[in-house]
């Protein structure tokens, strides 16, 4: 598989208790890679270190041939929290973004590039307001017009939904998917919700309980990928796809933290493929890579 | 009918502003007849005490007083008889530039400790000893070394107003939010933009408090500062007015000390309110 991101035997240690060791993880260009797993296994250490924010003790991060040093405006990074500058605008917080991509842009260029990345989430007509008067949707989307409005190579999110009630929630994974697939943006998102997982990701990577996490599977989402959340459930395969999920989460993410099975490879976790449900196999088939 | 929390509140300020001026005329109007009394020292103690009335003069003196003062503030007859707005001047003048000297330095030290942890502790115990010291303890030395009043003068407004100002700018750079550094991390913005357009705004609201917290400090010790070094200012004034027992002048000059007084802090509650951000 040639990998645009591509993670080669990294390790995060905070005293003596490593949260990984030896974590290996490919991402296609233009995929949409979800990573799910329980809250404290290292998920967002792994997505800091991806952003440059954080370094690995051991091991490194390739990206598009080149191996991380710091954070970039290659790779843009949604926050869990928005993360917004409550003393500027709508405008001003994507402005700044934008005027830091090309500093020498002329600022009637910035600000018209700024004005079409809040349009592209939604939110034109609120670029005059602060963030403090916006509700916690409209936020998250100013987060990722910011991100999105200086063209990344990767967008990197960390969870950027939880905070929001359903509702929202649902509004914005449809719009963060029709402007991805739009564009074939690379995302790498970490969420903890296995229904926006299937909705939005076309890999899901699976992680085992910490300390000393591993990738336990990635699995394929083989759904249509012209899928619509409202037909999600409705979507061939869709229940064995979650229930696999969350079997993972519930019973084998504890279970594979002590014992792995034998054969395991840190280095090529197994791809599971999980088969239409018209066939006649019903069990997964590991597929390796 | 109901009238709105300030209107009440105003209504009842003057009340107690009626209140008290009453019992200050009573207190001030009592009469009684005037103890036998050494004519020298009646001379010396003046018309009043042979008279039996107070010295103390009532609302409707100082109200006269305060007329008299305003009418004419800037009248200059020779060294001690100047208007009370020519005093006040000096006065806003000598804080005005050693509290601006003060932002000059605090400022930027304050940043750079602020910011680094390592300077932060090393500077530590050198604020710790040098903050609790009085500002007019540096006066001697002062003079000594720069053996001229009127700088020594801006020399301790400047001392006393360093201090918060330092401490509050180092606290506001400190604890600017981790996710506003690090979205000017991902965003590679270079160490003076990060500085100018994160930290400073972040850091404003904590930096305007250190500010004025000075500036009300700084017109506490002009008073005195100048009531030690004489010459000019409010402060001198109001010791030229005792020494003339001319309690009047006093009190009137101890009313515009206040309104002046106010009048800074709300200038830099303005401010403050101008860099404050909702959360
Ligand atoms: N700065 C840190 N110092 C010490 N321990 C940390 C730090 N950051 C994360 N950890 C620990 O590393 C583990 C993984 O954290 P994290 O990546 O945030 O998990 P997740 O995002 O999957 O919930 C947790 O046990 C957490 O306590
Ligand atoms: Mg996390």
């Amino acid at each position: 598989m040639n990998s645009f991101i591509s993670i080669e035997a990294i390790a995060r240690r905070f005293g003596a208790q490593p949260v990984f060791e030896n974590l290996w993880l490919g991402v296609p260009r233009g995929s949409f890679t979800c990573m799910i797993g329980h809250s404290g296994c290292g998920k967002t250490t792994v997505l800091n270190i991806l952003a440059g924010l954080d370094a690995p003790d051991d091991g490194v991060v390739i990206v598009d041939g080149r191996a991380i040093e710091g954070p970039s405006l290659d790779r843009a990074v949604v926050f869990q929290s928005h993360a917004l500058l409550p003393w500027r605008s709508v405008l001003g917080n994507v402005a700044f973004a934008v005027a830091s991509r090309w500093p020498d842009a002329p600022r009637a260029v910035v600000q018209a590039r700024a004005r079409a990345a809040i349009a592209r989430v939604g939110l034109a007509g609120n670029e005059m307001k602060l963030p403090a008067e916006l509700s916690g949707g409209m936020k998250q989307r100013v987060g990722i017009a910011r991100a999105l409005s200086i063209d990344p190579k990767i967008l990197l999110m960390d969870e950027p939904f939880s905070a929001l009630d359903a509702l929202s929630r649902g509004t914005l994974q449809d719009e963060v998917r029709r402007i991805c697939t739009d564009t074939d943006q690379t995302v790498f998102m970490i969420t903890h919700d296995v229904d926006e997982a299937i909705y939005l990701a076309d890999r899901i990577v699976l992680m085992t309980n910490g300390p000393g996490a591993r990738i336990g599977e990635i699995v394929v989402n083989t759904l249509a990928r012209d899928r619509t959340r409202a037909d999600l459930h409705r979507q061939p395969g869709f229940y064995e796809l979650r229930n696999h999920l969350i079997d993972f989460l519930v019973t084998r993410s504890a279970a594979l933290r002590d014992t792995m099975p034998p054969g395991h490879d840190n280095r090529h976790p197994p791809e599971i493929r999980l088969t239409p449900p018209r066939s006649t196999q019903e069990t997964p088939c590991a597929v390796n890579s | 009918m109901t009238l709105s929390l300030a209107a009440r509140g105003a209504i009842l300020s003057l009340l107690i502003l009626a209140l008290f001026l009453a019992a200050w005329q009573i207190a001030v109007s009592g009469g009684g007849s005037a103890p036998a009394m050494d004519p020298e020292y009646a001379k010396l103690m003046g018309q009043s005490a042979v008279t039996g009335h107070s010295a103390m003069p009532g609302p409707a003196d100082i109200a006269r007083g305060l007329w008299q003062a305003l009418r004419d503030p800037f009248y200059d007859h020779g060294t001690n008889d100047k208007g009370i707005g020519i005093q006040l001047a000096w006065s806003v003048a000598r804080v005005a530039a050693g509290w601006l000297l003060a932002v000059i330095v605090a400022v930027p030290l304050g940043f750079v400790i602020g910011m680094s942890p390592l300077l932060g502790r090393a500077f530590d115990p050198f604020i710790q000893l040098l903050k609790p010291i009085s500002p007019l303890a540096w006066m001697p030395l002062a003079l000594f070394t720069i053996r001229d009043s009127g700088i020594s003068a801006i020399f301790v407004i400047f001392i006393c107003s360093l201090w918060p100002m330092l401490i509050n700018t180092a606290f506001g750079v400190s604890s600017v939010r981790t996710e506003w550094l690090n979205v000017a991390r991902t965003l590679e913005v270079r160490p003076i933009r990060r500085a100018l357009t994160i930290i400073l705004p972040a850091a404003a609201p904590t930096i305007l408090t250190g500010m004025r917290i000075s500036v009300g400090i700084a017109w506490l010790v002009i008073v005195a500062a100048e009531m030690l070094v004489g010459g000019t200012g409010i402060g001198y004034f109001v010791w030229n007015e005792w020494n003339n027992l001319s309690i009047t002048n006093v009190i009137v000059a101890i009313l515009i000390i206040g309104l002046v007084g106010m009048a800074l802090d709300q200038a830099l509650a303005r401010a403050q309110a101008a860099v404050t951000f909702p959360q």
